[in-house]
């Protein structure tokens, strides 16, 4: 009990200390899942909706990979990657390997299948006929999709907070394509399992603060967002 | 003849193996309401939507305004329509915003939207709900605002899907009314399609019938209620009585009809030996007495006839009578019900005026 209190106190003390490198690791964090998770709106939700409003030939077969990768562990993730950017690998020749872009590469293929496929059921839970009716008061093709992503606006935001949860708190990929060099590649999580590794709990529990800290920051200011718009349940007794 | 709006050649919708559609020739005239009545799966659904370019047929072309649609124009053509859907299919926001959405998708500003809009909000009586979400409505609430939302775009042609049949009796009949004021104020064209006779009956100026996906009769209401062209279309428009006779004599423009268990005196001009259908709508037949004649109305058709079933209506009573081997439907109401004493079982006198028959010639089996 004491080891947590101590760590609690010592991660008060870094954090609002100015420890520089912790500062760097959680700036580097952000942007990596950020660029991550935007990157991966930019390609599950047209997926997604391309797959929730079309069928056609192997359409199953897509919607069982994309819900397969929805569920993708981080460290095969981490693997196949490392094969392909490994130095004598498929795409050596791009010299990735242990570098941000790798790791933002990573957290891409684990971020955007959950993307998709949430963002696929959101579409497939609005009213099939809206886009009949959209369209029949005159909207465009660009105005119909994105009518129709306003009102599947509250379960992508489900999309986005599950995107970005799930790769701001991966540990493995990022371990095996960054690396966890210091001051490169180093980002909260895999810098907790180093320091909890050499026995330095205060700093991991710090840094574990702060990776809690920044998903509930997240999560409450979208929550917020999706609740204001809830329509409130009668008291069921 | 009115200038034609829209136009339909040689239509045909395929779904699959089978045919959802197949209209050669349908023209819409500006200012007409059309209504499209026929049962469900009768294609009324898809040939809306291929009247408002919503979906493009198997063969065949639409023109609007005497320009053929295509890939190219149909955005701007569609621009000219507007759709309303037995759902009022509004998005989340306000009552305001969803009437607006139209109006917005065409570039209109704010104060222009305002200007056009609110009048319509006051006409349907939903202004006082502008700022209400629409997830809040009430059904009829939501179906106002949805025709808000069609009829602030000031459609050259208004596209109606069954807008009345999610709504209850009371709020339906209201809005029915409202509608219809509204159409005729504003000459707005329309095309209604709807499975319900009163609604086509009392919207539309021209009535189309269409089963299995093809037009069976096209012509002005009275027409097709009173004079069905078939018996397909007989059923469809609400004629329960079809008896199936031959022409037995022909004289002074009457002929006598024999069918399965009497005969009937009808008017018109026939070949004797012709095989007819005797189409009597279930409000003309008049009840009375067993033995009782309509006074002064020598030529009428009397029938004797079984009371087989009652059922309550609405301020009316529908009979099933038995008349020998065949069966006849009246309706009657609740003084003459007890004035006769009806009951199942009991014997009562059937009777129709030769008038009251509408004679379909050669029918097809």
């Amino acid at each position: 009990m004491q080891l947590i209190w101590e760590g609690t106190v010592k991660a008060f003390e870094l954090v609002f200390g100015g420890n520089a490198e912790v500062w760097q690791i959680t700036g580097l964090s952000l942007k990596i899942s950020g660029i991550a998770t935007l990157v991966s709106l930019l390609l599950g939700i047209p997926l997604g909706i391309a797959l929730a409003m079309t069928r056609f030939p192997g359409r199953a077969l897509a919607v069982a990979s994309i819900n397969t990768g929805m569920g993708l562990p981080p460290v095969v993730v981490g693997l196949f990657a490392s094969i392909f950017l490994w130095r004598s690998g498929a795409l050596g020749f791009l010299e990735l390997i242990y570098t941000p872009t790798a790791m933002i590469i990573a957290q891409v293929i684990i971020a955007f299948p959950i993307i998709a496929g949430l963002t696929m059921a959101s579409f497939q839970s609005l009213n099939p006929n809206l886009g009949l009716q959209l369209l029949g008061i005159g909207a465009s093709k660009p105005q119909l999709l994105w009518l129709l992503c306003k009102e599947a606006r509250l379960p992508l935001l489900a999309a986005v907070m599950a995107g970005f949860g799930g790769v701001i708190s991966e540990v493995g990929a990022s371990m095996m394509v960054g690396g966890n060099v210091r001051g490169q590649t180093r980002v909260l999580t895999t810098a907790t399992v180093l320091e909890t590794g050499k026995g330095n709990f205060d700093i991991a529990i710090a840094l574990s603060l702060i990776l809690l800290a920044l998903s509930f920051a997240l999560n409450f200011v979208l929550t917020h967002i999706q609740q204001r718009e809830q329509l409130r349940w009668p008291k069921l007794s | 003849m009115a200038e034609t709006l829209l136009a339909l050649r040689d239509v045909s919708v395929r779904r699959g193996e089978s045919t959802a559609l197949q209209v050669s020739s349908l023209d819409i005239h500006a200012g007409e309401i059309l209504a499209v009545i026929g049962p469900n799966g009768a294609g009324k659904s898809t040939l809306l939507r291929v009247i408002g370019l919503l979906q493009t047929p198997t063969t065949g072309k639409v023109y609007f305004a005497g320009e053929e649609a295509t890939r190219t124009n149909a955005l701007l053509l569609r621009r000219r329509m507007a759709s309303v859907f037995q759902e009022p299919l509004l998005v989340n926001a306000s009552v305001y915003d969803n009437a607006a959405l139209g109006l917005q998708m065409r570039g209109l500003r704010a104060d222009a939207i305002e200007r056009r809009l609110r009048p319509w909000l006051e006409r349907l009586g939903i202004a006082h709900l502008a700022s209400r979400r629409a997830r809040t409505l009430s059904g009829g609430e939501a179906q106002r605002t949805s025709l808000a939302r069609a009829l602030a775009l000031d459609p050259k042609l208004l596209l109606l899907d069954e807008p009345f049949s999610a709504l209850d009796p009371q709020t339906r009949e209201a809005l029915l009314l409202d509608l219809q004021r509204i159409l005729s104020e504003a000459a707005v064209t329309a095309v209604l399609v709807t499975h319900d006779r009163n609604e086509a009956f009392m919207l539309g100026k021209r009535i189309g019938v269409l089963k299995a996906g093809r037009l069976l009769q096209l012509g002005s209401n009275l027409d097709v209620f009173m004079q069905p062209a078939s018996e397909a279309v007989a059923e469809i428009v609400g004629v329960d009585n079809r008896i199936a006779g031959v022409v037995e004599r022909v004289a002074d423009g009457a002929a006598t009809v024999c069918f399965n268990g009497g005969v009937a005196r009808v008017f018109g001009r026939f070949a004797p030996g012709a095989k007819v259908i005797l189409c009597i709508r279930p409000e003309d037949i008049i009840l009375s007495h067993p033995g009782k004649k309509q006074p002064g109305s020598t030529e009428w058709n009397y029938l004797q006839a079984k009371v087989a079933g009652v059922s309550p209506w609405m301020l009316q009573y529908r009979l099933r009578l038995e008349c020998g081997k065949v069966f006849l439907v009246a309706f009657i109401d609740r003084s003459s019900f007890l004035e006769l004493g009806i009951l199942e079982g009991n014997e009562v006198m059937a009777s129709f005026s030769p008038k009251a028959v509408h004679v379909i010639e050669s029918p097809r089996a």
